[in-house]
């Protein structure tokens, strides 16, 4: 890794964080340690327009540093309960970042079940918000284990809209949606292969494209300026410890 | 005007094979001392309407549920509900699987007397394939475009937690977030509320603003006092989702004993032996609440 010492978990969040630039004075939920942190250093760093809740009911005029708070009150700036929650993202005022179980080529995710649909052999969590969210407003994925489990050929259940054209029937609005970045622990992708496939952007310092390749189930397209994903700056790493004072984002993602 | 009753006298109007709908959201704000109730009758196939917490769970457990329509089901401080998992997994029940928000928009469809609501979410995913119930319509003005027609999710019975209440039915909620309490009770024929306390009328107002009264009585046909009645959930401010229980329930799941050992000590128990099970309401007043 980065002999300046920061970990792979810090240069993904820094990485994640650049999905939120520009996106001015909409909503970013991040769901889950990276994504929150991602959000939270954009907030941070180039996004301070970015709005935010305490992951519960209230929007904040700052990012909440995660975990335990010792002390550390929240800054309430408006009220956000689940019921406004919807308000916002069907307006479309909103850019959602999730992990996702499974990802396909196009783009949707599952965090419903694995297996058959009436006897799963798995069972998650179950669509949650995620066809309403993708299919009204930008969202960006972050996948702590870059495997050909996770980055599969065709997901059990497609709990969310992607790019693939095969789903969508005539008359629907396509134009609301857009699946931005998917930040994994090998590389960073975005959606501008041909027909929207996914596509490396960059690898994490001593990955390869051959073996992102080798770890996902489809064909990846590849940028043709595709590079190495930059590691954190110093002042990031330093945000970074303020947001996450506990460390909890040591397993955010897998070595 | 007094709807003052008992969980039995709530649980004594539902009968098999209807469409309950329970409030709250996932390890929040549950009405559990009346599910409790519920997983004590002899009451089975029902279909049930929630954002899925120890509710979904306990019910699937105990063989009461035919249908689950549901967001998701989670603890919240537990990602994944095991006794959910276990009914999902052997097959048990049958499923209708909704976009959370799509779930809302059933509930307020059905409150407006509305057969459907036109909604984006849902579209293009495989919430459709699984649903094969559900029908898209087409805008008839000129942008033609093609909608989901969310159905109307219409309850037989609507069962909710709040904080306070009066006698009459008025219902407050001192927490930070309503939930779709309102709309689950509109969505309803009958409404029953369970409250921490039941106090005179006009003490509500002392109790927090005008805000904080999300149930009208003209909506509710019950009102049970049962203090901590939504615990192991949380009742914010008074309590928070208690972590601690929610592992040994979730424990339960792993053996094939565990749910009708969980049941004997938590369950087919008096309210004041429940309270004692878990440690005693002192100990249910100081679990701190969940920083998410």
């Amino acid at each position: 890794m980065a002999n300046d010492g920061s970990s792979l978990a810090d240069l993904c969040i820094a990485a994640a964080a650049e999905a939120f630039r520009g996106d001015g004075e909409i909503l970013a939920s991040g769901i889950g340690v990276g994504p929150r942190l991602a959000a939270s250093l954009a907030w941070r760093t180039h996004s301070p327009d970015l709005m935010m809740t305490d992951s519960e009911s209230v929007l904040v005029s700052e990012p909440v540093p995660l975990g335990p708070r010792d002390g550390y009150q929240p800054k309430v700036e408006g009220w956000m309960p689940f019921r406004r929650v919807f308000d916002i993202l069907w307006a479309g005022r909103r850019h959602a970042m999730t992990s996702p179980t499974q990802i396909d080529r196009f783009g949707n995710i599952n965090i419903s079940f694995i297996g058959d649909p009436k006897k799963p052999k798995v069972q998650l969590l179950g669509a949650r918000g995620i066809p309403g969210n993708t299919i009204n407003h930008t969202c960006s994925f972050f996948v702590p284990s870059h495997t050909p489990r996770t980055f599969v050929d065709k997901v059990d259940m497609a709990s969310g809209v992607g790019y693939d054209d095969s789903r969508w029937d005539e008359g629907t609005r396509r134009d609301l949606m857009e699946l931005r970045l998917v930040v994994s622990n090998l590389a960073v992708m975005d959606f501008k292969g041909d027909r929207h496939r996914m596509r490396i952007v960059s690898t994490h310092p001593g990955v390869t494209v051959d073996q992102v390749q080798a770890q996902t189930s489809f064909e990846l397209a590849v940028a043709d300026d595709v590079g190495e994903t930059p590691a954190p700056t110093a002042e990031q790493i330093a945000i970074l410890e303020q947001l996450d004072p506990h460390g909890q984002r040591a397993s955010a993602v897998s070595a | 005007m007094n709807k003052r009753m008992s969980a039995a006298d709530v649980i004594a109007q539902i009968e098999d094979g209807m469409t309950i709908g329970i409030g709250g959201w996932g390890a929040r704000r549950k009405p559990m001392a009346l599910v409790r109730e519920l997983v004590r009758s002899p009451r089975k196939d029902l279909t049930v309407v929630c954002y899925g917490g120890p509710d979904a769970g306990m019910l699937c457990a105990a063989g009461k549920v035919r249908k689950l329509v549901y967001g998701f089901v989670s603890l919240d401080v537990i990602a994944l509900e095991a006794h959910f998992r276990k009914a999902r997994q052997s097959g048990q029940i049958e499923t209708m699987e909704l976009d959370e928000g799509m779930l809302q928009w059933g509930l307020r469809a059905a409150a407006y007397r509305l057969p459907f609501l036109p909604v984006r979410a849902g579209l293009a995913t495989d919430i459709q394939r699984l649903n094969p119930s559900l029908e898209t319509v087409r805008s008839p003005y000129a942008d033609g475009e093609t909608l989901l027609a969310m159905p109307a999710l219409s309850l037989d019975v609507a069962l909710v937690h709040v904080d306070n209440a009066d006698e009459r039915g008025n219902g407050q909620v001192l927490g930070p977030d309503p939930y779709f309490d309102d709309l689950y009770c509109a969505a309803a024929t009958k409404s029953f509320l369970s409250c921490e306390r039941i106090l005179p009328t006009e003490e509500l107002g002392q109790q927090g603003c005008v805000h904080t009264l999300l149930l009208d009585r003209g909506l509710i046909d019950g009102v049970v006092e049962a203090p901590f009645g939504a615990h192991p959930t949380s009742c914010s401010p008074r309590y928070g989702i208690d972590a601690e229980h929610l592992r040994t329930y979730s424990a339960a799941a792993k053996e094939d004993s565990g749910w009708g050992d969980y049941r004997a000590k938590f369950i087919d128990v008096d309210d004041s032996e429940y309270v004692k099970a878990v440690g005693g309401s002192a100990r249910i007043e100081s679990i701190a609440h969940t920083i998410f």
